[in-house]
């Protein structure tokens, strides 16, 4: 086949470019510029860095492949940093790594790619893409820990059939190992953590300087008391407990966490954690893997962060929704967040969650 | 997209494979010691070699000897006739104005900029024509503007190849009485070279056959230059840094190769442009060439082909070509690899598709019809695929 390999710059990308050249294939570096500075003396940037950039191509050196790295940071900047700025200020959660995986590298340097006569796009995610009756299917990698099935989860069957995910059978301990045998220099390179856009990780000031500042009030849920003030609704996010910064402890004493952000009145409503737990979960724009679910409710496991812990439910299409509904509740989910859902190991499919609510107890069973 | 052993190496803008009898020339001075500075018999006899390259390139270039300032390549002699003129001028005659073309080298464009964010130097951009030709009547009346420290106008553009008046730019800078660069470093051995009335210009010897690293100032003796670098004050006072007598032999020898073979290499240059230009016109009949398409040396570096195909990405078309075995370019390389849209068809009008869309193809004197005839084997699959790859655009809509 003929591959391109996305290289970050980091161990994973390296090592999985170097199993896609070691099973045969014909194999093109290339590294994704994603955010940029501008022009001169400017040295905000966060994953792509000048060093990844550089770590990238030594990797391509020492593998004997071609390399290239390509400008995807107006895309980037339009498709994922507007979007987060976007989602952020109309008082939702996004997950920008998920978006990217979506519209960048499983879209624009996939349909690139493709373009140019290239077959798939071989990237450093820990998942398993299986050939099933129903086409490829997209599993959970064999490390648990390092599992990104879950970032992953949004691609639908055509951008599954043109990936390559070397990495899932493997353990994260044995990729650093292997890095090190073919004398890839990246083999002690730290994992990357923060958003690669937010060059020093203090998201909030990042919004801050790209969304219109609107202070307002902090306001208890139970007492319905102006608890506290705030600088603009963007720096906070359902579940945070941190930075509340309140006037005064609330009234039945226990503590207070973030359970509505009100855009349009600029408003932090704040509450005690079961406020937070929530069982049902409408999801927009559904994406599958393979074969979409139908009305009837079919057995899932849901899960909402990147690593997050799945929860068991049942999950149906409602219109062009998708809703779920959880065994057990989970607590401080956002708006904008992902929910995936899985069948076992498998992915079944995505959302974006768009609403949540709290099943009404039964009589008698609340006790 | 096998793999590729025989490269088709049509990137000679960028570096030109180095003359063997350079080569020669750097292995015999390199194996001899000596400063050129030292006081004793080996370094009189490194000095020698120094001095008598310099009274060569100096023959060659019709300057005395005392006009050669070498420095460390292109860029670094480009610095020191911006800020070391610059410099001199402000503190001479208190003249604040940096007179450059839209379409400067970067080594040129850069310290403009910089003079003007850190030094007080008011940067003034000459703007070109579609075919990328200085607009002489602009240059005037910004000369009667007064105040101006310093002009720099390149003598061929490293991009789309056009070459610039540039005896009559010196006639006007002249009678303004400001001293006069031009970066000549694409033009030499490509055009014919005349000094006469340029107070300074820079060349470089990779361009020419000769090493990388080793480059020079030619500089009117009479014109006050600041140094840029400060140091044991090797060069008249004007460059600092231990002499490389070994890149200098070197350089000398380029010099001599560039300038007594510029007219057969122009006419060998030409024939394989007009093939090349032909070629692709069949194939690509709506590509469409950059810069100014005459043949005349005052026109057009003879070994110069930039084209724009509308609906590619110019860096995808270099990736693919690159696949198939062809060197070349879409530009003016850059730090990190990162395509920029060209400042220089920016400056002649071209939108930023256009810009985007551009690729350089840069003959040199080894250059044969085969390299022709090898990139337009090559051309029109690379032009279907970037066609098809370009229509998923990077950008938003």
């Amino acid at each position: 086949m003929r591959v391109i390999a996305a290289l970050s710059g980091g161990v994973d990308s390296a090592v999985a470019a170097a199993r896609m050249v070691d099973a045969g294939h014909e194999v093109t570096g290339v590294h994704l510029a994603l955010s940029r500075s501008s022009a001169v003396g400017g040295r905000e940037r966060g994953c792509c860095t000048l060093d990844d950039a550089r770590d990238a191509r030594r990797a391509a050196d020492l593998l004997g492949i071609p390399f290239y790295v390509w400008d995807l940071s107006e895309r980037f900047a339009a498709e994922v940093i507007d979007d987060f700025v976007a989602e952020y200020a109309a008082g939702r959660t996004p997950n920008p790594c998920v978006r990217c995986n979506e519209r960048i590298k499983f879209s624009a340097v996939l349909d690139r790619a493709l373009g140019l006569g290239f077959d798939v796009v071989a990237t450093g995610h820990y998942a398993r893409l299986v050939p099933s009756p129903d086409g490829i299917a997209l599993h959970r990698a064999i490390d648990a820990d390092k599992d990104q099935a879950y970032v992953l989860g949004v691609l639908t069957a055509r951008q599954l059939a043109h990936a390559a995910f070397p990495l899932g059978d493997s353990l994260k301990d044995d990729v650093r190992e292997e890095a090190a045998s073919r004398g890839l220099a990246v083999a002690r390179k730290p994992d990357s953590t923060d958003l690669c856009f937010v060059s020093d990780g203090d998201t909030r000031a990042f919004l801050g300087t790209r969304i219109a500042v609107r202070p307002g009030a902090v306001v208890d849920a139970v007492s319905g008391a102006v608890v506290g003030a705030h600088s603009g609704v963007h720096g906070y996010t359902i579940g945070q407990r941190r930075g509340l910064d309140l006037s005064r402890p609330a009234a039945d004493g226990s503590p207070r966490y973030v359970v509505d952000v009100d855009v349009s009145s600029s408003t932090v409503v704040v509450g005690p954690a079961e406020m937070l737990d929530v069982d049902q979960v409408h999801g927009i724009r559904p994406t599958w893997t393979g074969s979409p679910l139908g009305a009837p409710p079919t057995p899932v496991t849901a899960q909402f962060r990147a690593h997050g812990e799945p929860i068991p439910g049942v999950a149906w299409v409602d219109g062009a929704e998708l809703a779920v509904s959880l065994e057990r509740p989970i607590r401080g989910l956002a708006a904008g967040q992902a929910v995936v859902l899985f069948d076992g190991t498998r992915v079944i499919g995505s959302a974006t969650v768009d609403r949540t609510a709290r099943r009404p107890a039964l009589a008698g069973a609340a006790r | 997209m096998a793999a590729v052993t025989e490269r088709t190496y049509l990137d000679h803008a960028a570096t030109a494979p180095m003359l063997p009898a350079a080569r020669e020339a750097w292995r015999a001075e390199s194996e001899q010691i000596g400063n050129p500075s030292s006081l004793h018999a080996s370094g009189r006899r490194a000095r020698r070699v120094v001095e008598e390259s310099r009274e060569q390139i100096a023959g060659l270039l019709g300057v005395r000897p005392s006009a050669v300032v070498f420095t460390g390549g292109g860029t670094e002699a480009d610095n020191l006739a911006l800020k070391g003129v610059y410099w001199a001028r402000r503190r001479a005659v208190g003249a604040r104005g940096v007179l450059v073309s839209a379409i400067e080298h970067h080594a040129v464009l850069d310290p403009a900029a910089w003079l003007a964010e850190h030094e007080g130097a008011e940067m003034r951009a000459l703007p070109v024509d579609r075919l990328g030709r200085i607009d002489v009547d602009s240059l005037g009346s910004e000369l009667a503007r007064g105040g101006v420290a310093v002009c720099s106008v390149m003598w061929a553009n490293n991009e789309v190849g056009t070459v610039q008046p540039v005896h009559q730019i010196a006639a006007l800078c002249r009678a303004a009485q400001v001293p006069f660069h031009t970066d000549a470093v694409q033009a030499l051995g490509q055009v014919p070279m005349d000094l006469t009335g340029i107070d300074a210009a820079t060349i470089s010897a990779h361009k020419i056959g000769g090493p990388v690293g080793v480059g020079a100032l030619v500089v009117d003796p009479r014109l006050a230059v600041t140094p840029v670098l400060h140091g044991g004050g090797q060069e008249r006072e004007v460059r600092s840094g231990t002499f490389d007598a070994a890149g200098i032999a070197a350089f000398a020898v380029a010099v001599e190769h560039a300038v007594s073979g510029q007219a057969a290499r122009a006419a060998h240059l030409l024939r394989l442009r007009r093939e090349l230009e032909r070629g692709i016109a069949r194939l690509v009949p709506d590509a469409v060439l950059n810069g100014d398409p005459g043949e005349a040396d005052t026109e057009r570096l003879p070994g110069n082909v930039h084209v724009s195909f509308p609906g590619c990405e110019g860096d995808l078309l270099l990736m693919l070509l690159d696949a198939a075995g062809v060197d070349c370019s879409t530009g003016s390389a850059c730090t990190s690899g990162i395509p920029e849209p060209s400042h220089v068809l920016l400056a002649m009008g071209a939108s930023l598709p256009w810009a985007r869309s551009s690729l350089r193809f840069s003959l040199g004197e080894t250059s044969t019809l085969a390299d022709v005839d090898a990139v337009l084997d090559a051309l029109p699959a690379a032009v279907d695929r970037a066609r098809r790859a370009g229509s998923v655009s990077l950008r938003p809509a």
